[in-house]
């Protein structure tokens, strides 16, 4: 299996959402991760899906996808000629002594804390799915309290635009 | 489709009157459905309509099996309505099927009021939501404005393209609210795009593929009736000199008469047809879709075969089986085309020579013909006989509609189709109960053919109430029950592969005692009942059902238990493995003894020489 990003341009009406879901759903394809969202047209909506699948499952995702009336265009973006992101609220348990470290850590991450309590700190970090892990990875020894990841987005490097291009063929 | 509809200016009307309207702008002749609460208004207008008329079903299955016997007998959108709630489930399963078969059928549901959506009211049901995954699209309407267009789109997405069912559920409210209604309204419809032209690059590989090959055949699927394409493809079999085989749901799609047609492929298809397959070396795959009944173990099926493969889905392509040479477009396109490139290079002196695989494949046809044998004694009625006997008395202009089960392998078997849409029947879904209903739509969409429900005893059971549907509405079907006192196909199952532990298949409707007596029930409802329990009996029973055509007829035919659908290629197995009867695989002439691919190649070398 491998991990494959399908930017997905959807009309932006009520149910498009679940279509799509059980679509993955009924056909046994396996989602990574979807995020979901408005573009720089108030009609279109755009969706980023991962999906784990192999070269031939994967052209009938997009063909099945493709058939669905919602659905005004899907692309794949391959990773190194697209932007891709997923962002990370974490909430770390601190002390006086733990707190400098955390915050060394953000540091060198690039990453910001966004809410102090007397014994935890929330961060946001932005990133790739490897930076993420391993932030993760060096935050545990501290204690990780609590957290949550969003799906993953990602955009084309470059200056063509697919949603152009979406319009256009409408 | 909308735009050739006559132009109405802006009305001011109510949601269900813009309903009304809309059918009747889209020339809908027939809806067949049941009222109730959320679906009231529509019900209403419709009483007035004079363009519309409303067939009162007995069960929204039926109103869905109806609307899509409509359709596969016609090419024309079958419509049927239903209230919200179990109104619209009991709709699922008959939509289900359209799926499946591509049957272009819309229906429509009341939905509660829009206020009410979510809370669990009075026979509310997230239709929307349940069929999601079962139709080619559907709607949920809560703005009076919207009906025309969702209507017209509805239409549109159902016929065109790859044809399936389309759900529209309004609201309660949006019937009830005032609007206006004008035509044609604006599609709204920028992701569909249902038709490609078939790439010239593809077709021109295509002919070439013909060209060279040595062991062609065409594998014709239901898309080539649904499209329309059997004349064309009857020419360019006809071109081609290229053997076919066409699938359950393509019977028709050239004529059985015609001396290039092998049969059915499949689980229980003819030897030639499996067989040919089997030792092609090119598939010429127009609107099929490589079934697991029809290939078999898939890894095995067709192994040395390269595919030319012709769908207006372009996921059906590459799906099951990796096309060498994928052609999206409408199957009729991809034959006028097809038909012009060979013709082209036969002009050229490119001409396939298929002389000895032709006299292989008719050589297989001939030594392996379909059969059966009369039972024991001669005193019980083969089933295979009576649904022989029924196609060979009424006729290639009849309308042939069979259940699931042994009965539609046999009716799909011994009946002569020598048109399309002659054979309806339930194929990918395998939905028992389709016959009466879908019978019935079909003979309202063709008032002047016969139509014959051949059907099971326990398919029967699951959606006879549609004879009160019938009688009340002057819709004179014909029905053969074809009675052999079991769910036969399992008990056929049970037989081979259980060890003849029959758990739960006896339905005891004439072994013993006849719970229900179909004679007594089909006069209960109105129907003149027959009955034929002797082989002596068959033709003049049959014959009798043909003299009434005032009301509906319903024969029960009783027949041997025990008889079973021949040649099989059991389930999961490759389809090398096919049996001609029990525990027997066909007997190869001693040329062909080795019926491996070899043995094939130099039989067609040696045949070449000799020319």
């Amino acid at each position: 299996m491998s991990k494959h990003t399908l930017s997905v341009l959807v009309e932006n009406k009520p149910g498009v959402l679940a279509r799509i879901a059980a679509l993955f759903s009924r056909r046994g394809f396996n989602i990574d991760s979807l995020a979901v969202g408005p573009t720089e047209h108030p009609e279109i909506s755009r969706m980023t899906v991962v999906v784990d699948v192999e070269a031939l499952p994967l052209e009938q995702v997009t063909k099945q996808l493709n058939k669905l009336v919602e659905v005004l265009k899907v692309v794949e973006l391959e990773p190194t000629a697209s932007v891709q992101r997923e962002i990370l609220l974490v909430k770390v348990r601190t002390d006086l002594h733990s707190r400098s470290h955390v915050l060394e850590t953000v540091q060198l991450f690039r990453a910001k804390v966004v809410d102090v309590a007397s014994d935890t700190l929330t961060i946001e970090v932005t990133g790739n799915r490897d930076k993420l892990s391993a932030f993760l990875e060096v935050l545990e020894p501290f204690g990780v309290k609590e957290l949550v990841q969003s799906g993953m987005v990602a955009i084309g490097r470059g200056s063509r635009s697919i949603t152009d291009r979406a319009l256009r063929s409408a | 489709m909308a735009q050739q509809a006559r132009a109405k200016a802006p009305a001011g009307v109510t949601g269900a009157q813009s309903l009304v309207l809309a059918l009747e702008a889209m020339d809908v002749d027939t809806v067949f459905g049941i009222p109730g609460g959320a679906i009231l208004p529509a019900y209403d207008p419709l009483l007035d309509s004079v363009k519309v008329r409303h067939i009162l079903v007995r069960h929204e299955q039926g109103a869905g099996h109806a609307a899509e016997g409509y359709a596969s007998a016609t090419g024309k959108v079958g419509v049927c309505m239903a209230t919200s709630g179990p109104g619209a489930t009991n709709l699922v399963t008959a939509i289900a099927d359209a799926y499946m078969d591509s049957v272009p059928i819309v229906a429509i549901t009341g939905q509660v009021s829009s206020a009410a959506i979510g809370t669990d009211a009075f026979q509310e049901a997230d239709i929307r939501g349940i069929t999601m995954p079962i139709t080619k699209h559907n709607y949920l309407v809560t703005d009076a404005s919207q009906i025309p267009r969702v209507v017209a789109e509805a239409f549109h997405i159902a016929s065109t393209g790859r044809p399936g069912p389309v759900l529209v559920d309004i609201s309660k409210d949006a019937l009830q609210a005032r609007t206006t209604f004008s035509w044609p309204p604006k599609f709204d419809l920028p992701g569909y795009r249902p038709v490609a032209r078939p790439h010239n690059k593809q077709i021109r590989e295509a002919a070439r593929l013909i060209a060279q090959a040595r062991r062609p055949v065409f594998y014709v699927g239901g898309g080539v009736i649904r499209a329309g394409a059997s004349q064309a493809l009857r020419e360019f079999v006809d071109l081609t000199q290229i053997p076919v085989v066409t699938t359950l749901m393509a019977r028709g799609a050239v004529p059985d008469s015609h001396p290039l047609h092998l049969g059915m492929p499949g689980m229980h298809g003819s030897v030639a047809a499996v067989t040919a397959l089997q030792k092609a070396d090119l598939l010429i795959t127009l609107g099929a879709r490589f079934d697991d009944r029809v290939t078999g173990q898939l890894s095995t099926f067709a192994p040395e075969a390269k595919v030319i493969h012709a769908d207006v889905d372009p996921a059906e392509i590459s799906k099951n089986r990796t096309a060498d040479v994928p052609i999206v477009g409408d199957v009729l396109d991809v034959i006028q085309e097809l038909k012009g490139a060979v013709a082209a290079d036969q002009a050229a002196g490119h001409s396939g020579d298929y002389g000895a695989w032709q006299d292989l494949t008719a050589g297989w046809k001939s030594t392996f013909p379909l059969g059966y044998s009369t039972p024991e004694g001669g005193d019980t009625v083969a089933p295979q006989h009576v649904i022989e006997r029924i196609g060979a008395i009424s006729g290639p202009e009849s309308v042939y509609v069979a259940g699931v089960g042994q009965h539609q392998m046999w009716a799909a078997q011994f009946v002569q189709y020598e048109r399309p849409n002659a054979w309806l029947n339930s194929g990918g879904l395998g939905t028992m109960g389709y016959a009466v209903p879908a019978a019935m739509g079909a003979k309202v969409a063709q008032p002047d053919r016969t139509v014959w429900a051949i059907d099971g005893d326990g398919c029967f059971q699951m959606t006879n109430q549609e004879l009160a549907t019938c009688v009340i509405n002057n819709i004179p079907i014909k029905v053969a029950i074809i009675n052999n006192s079991s769910l036969g196909m399992v008990r056929q199952w049970q037989s081979l592969f259980y060890n003849e532990r029959y758990s739960n298949t006896d339905l005891h409707t004439s072994v013993g005692s006849r719970i229900p007596d179909f004679v007594k029930l089909a006069e209960a409802y109105g129907c003149v009942g027959l009955r034929c329990e002797r082989p002596e009996d068959v033709d003049a029973t049959i014959k009798k059902a043909m003299e009434i055509n005032d009301v509906p007829v319903v024969v029960d035919f009783v027949v041997h238990r025990d008889a079973m659908v021949w040649p099989m290629v059991p389930a999961g197995v490759s389809n090398d493995a096919i049996q001609v009867a029990k525990d027997t695989a066909p007997q190869w002439d001693r040329e062909d003894d080795e019926a491996d691919e070899q043995g094939v190649v130099d039989q067609l070398e040696a045949g070449r020489e000799g020319r």
